[in-house]
C-alpha cells in the first residue's frame, strides 16, 4: 500500500484531524494569497502551494519556504470561502518537514522550534536568552549588533532577566510529557 | 470581588512585565482579583504546534487543570496563550477520546481536567465582566484628546471563536472611548505584526511592523494600544530597527491597554510599569 501513497494523499492524511475542510475543496480563488501579509516573502503563495500539493509536487513543496514564512495570523482562514484551515495546513507541513528533517537551507524556523521545545523540557517556561543563538548568528553583522543593543536596553529597563524561571514540579511535568512523546533522559 | 484564574504567560515575567503590573493594578481598581495559577508552565507558544499537536494540547491542559481546581475561569493577557487555551479547552470538550488521552498524561502530575471552565482574554474581563459603564463611572483622569490606535493583532479574534466580527470589531475602540481617549481610524488594526517571524524571518517581520507603524503614523496616532505582549514588543522594541531599515522616523509610543486604563483610573504610572518603554511615552505625562 505504501508504494501507492501519493504526496497529496499523505498530506490529506496528515490533516485528517485538522478542523477545516480537506484541501482538495480549494477552488484556487487566491483569497488566501491576497490576504496574506507575508506573501511577498514566500517562494510560493498559499494558493500556489495548495495547487502544488494537489499535483503531488513533493520535492518542490519540501524546498519551499512558504510554510516557514507563515506568521499564523489566520487571516486566510477566516476568509477562505472553501473553509480550509490554511494556517493549520502550514503547521502540518512544518511538522511533516521537521519529522523528516527536510527543509530549505538557511531557514531559522526548524532550529528555533527545536531549541524552544528543549528549553520547555528543561525549565517548563520560556526564556528568551536561550533562544537567541538559534537566530542571532544568522543575522547580518549590523542586525546582530542592533539585537545586542536592544537586549542591553531592555535589560536596563528591567525587561530582561538573566536567570531562567523554572517550574517547581518539573519532574512530574517531564513525566507528563513522556506519556505523550517518549524522549531521551537528558532532555 | 470577582476572581479569575490568571495565567500571565512567560512574556509577562520579562519583556512585558509592565503588562503584568498594569493588568493586576487596573483589575484591582475595578474589583477584580486576578489569582495567579500556581506553578503554571509555558503554553507552548507556536513552537509546540509546529512539532506535535498532542503535546501542545497537553502543555495547555496542565494549566487549565490547575485553574479548574479553584473553580475559576481562565484568563490570559497574551493573545497567543489565549488562543492556545481557548481552542485546547474547546477541543477537549468536544472530543472525549482526546480528553482521555491528555488526562492520562496529566495523571503523571496528579492532575485531571473535567473541562468545566471557560477561557477568556483579559480584555474580555474588562469589557464583559466589569462592563464599559462601570469603567466610565470609575474614570477620574480621562485621557482627553489623546489619539489612540487600538491594535487588535491576530489571535484575539482569529481564528474565529464564536461568530464574532473578525474583519472590523469595535469592542477595543469602545474601551478606548470609555477611558476618554479619541480613536484613530486606520485600516491596519487587524493586520498581523509578524509575530514570531521577528525571530525566524526578520525581513518579513520588520516589513509587517513597518506597514502598521506607517498606517498609524499617517493617521496622527499619539499612542498605539496593544492587547498582546508579542505585538507590543514587535511594534515597540523593534521600532528603531524598522526606522533604520526603512529610513523612517517613527517615534510612536506603544502601550498595553491596561496601562492606559490604569492611568484613566488614576493609578500612579510607576505601578503600571510606565517608564519601561524603549520609545518614550512622554505624551502620557499630562494625565498623571
Amino acid at each position: 500500500m505504501e508504494a501507492t501513497l501519493t504526496f497529496s494523499k499523505e498530506i490529506a492524511n496528515l490533516l485528517y484531524a485538522e478542523h477545516g475542510n480537506p484541501i482538495r475543496d480549494c477552488i484556487q480563488c487566491g483569497t488566501c494569497s491576497g490576504s496574506c501579509p507575508a506573501v511577498e516573502y514566500m517562494d510560493h503563495s498559499p494558493r500556489q502551494l495548495i495547487a502544488m500539493i494537489g499535483a503531488d509536487m513533493k520535492e518542490e513543496v519540501m524546498e519551499s519556504n512558504t510554510y516557514w514564512s507563515c506568521a499564523s495570523c489566520y487571516q486566510c482562514n477566516v476568509r477562505c470561502p472553501a473553509g480550509i484551515d490554511i494556517a493549520g495546513m502550514m503547521y502540518g507541513l512544518k511538522r511533516y518537514s521537521m519529522w523528516r528533517e527536510r527543509y530549505k537551507e538557511g531557514l531559522v524556523g526548524p532550529q528555533f522550534n527545536e531549541s524552544f521545545m528543549k528549553m520547555i523540557m528543561r525549565t517548563g517556561r520560556s526564556f528568551e536568552p536561550v533562544l537567541a543563538p538559534t537566530y542571532v548568528f544568522k543575522l547580518g553583522a549590523k542586525d546582530m549588533f542592533d539585537e545586542a543593543m536592544m537586549a542591553t536596553s531592555l535589560f536596563f529597563k528591567g525587561r530582561m532577566s538573566l536567570i531562567p524561571k523554572r517550574i517547581k514540579r518539573i519532574e512530574d511535568f517531564r513525566k507528563m510529557v513522556k506519556r505523550i512523546i517518549p524522549f531521551g533522559g537528558d532532555a | 470581588m470577582k476572581q479569575f484564574a490568571y495565567y500571565p504567560g512567560c512574556s509577562l515575567e520579562s519583556l512585558s512585565v509592565s503588562y503584568d503590573q498594569s493588568a493586576l493594578e487596573s483589575a484591582k481598581a475595578l474589583d477584580i482579583e486576578l489569582k495567579e495559577i500556581i506553578d503554571w508552565n509555558c503554553c507552548g507558544a507556536t513552537s509546540y504546534f509546529h512539532a506535535d499537536e498532542l503535546l501542545a494540547y497537553t502543555l495547555v491542559a496542565r494549566n487549565l487543570a490547575i485553574a479548574e481546581m479553584d473553580g475559576l475561569d481562565f484568563v490570559a493577557p497574551c493573545s497567543g496563550c489565549y488562543k492556545n487555551a481557548y481552542f485546547t479547552n474547546q477541543y477537549l470538550k468536544e472530543d472525549p477520546d482526546l480528553a482521555d488521552h491528555i488526562n492520562y498524561a496529566l495523571e503523571a502530575d496528579n492532575l485531571h481536567l473535567e473541562g468545566k471552565l471557560s477561557v477568556k482574554h483579559l480584555i474580555e474581563v474588562f469589557i464583559d465582566d466589569v462592563g464599559l459603564e462601570s469603567i466610565k463611572e470609575k474614570v477620574n483622569h480621562p485621557l482627553k484628546d489623546l489619539r489612540v490606535a487600538a491594535y487588535y493583532g491576530c489571535q484575539l479574534v482569529r481564528p474565529r471563536k464564536d461568530g464574532e466580527n473578525v474583519e472590523d470589531p469595535q469592542f477595543f475602540e469602545d474601551l478606548i472611548s470609555a477611558i476618554g481617549a479619541e480613536n484613530v481610524n486606520y485600516g491596519n488594526k487587524m493586520r498581523c505584526c509578524g509575530g514570531s517571524l521577528i525571530m525566524t524571518n526578520r525581513a518579513a517581520a520588520l516589513d509587517m511592523v513597518y506597514q502598521l507603524l506607517l498606517d498609524a503614523d499617517k493617521n496622527q496616532t499619539d499612542v498605539i494600544a496593544t492587547i498582546c505582549p508579542l505585538c507590543n514588543v514587535n511594534l515597540e522594541a523593534y521600532q528603531s530597527q524598522v526606522n533604520q531599515e526603512y529610513k523612517s522616523k517613527f517615534k510612536i509610543p506603544v502601550m498595553y491597554f491596561t496601562q492606559l486604563l490604569g492611568l484613566a483610573l488614576g493609578i500612579e504610572p510607576d505601578r503600571l510599569g510606565i517608564g519601561k518603554e524603549l520609545v518614550s511615552a512622554r505624551i502620557l505625562k499630562q494625565f498623571e
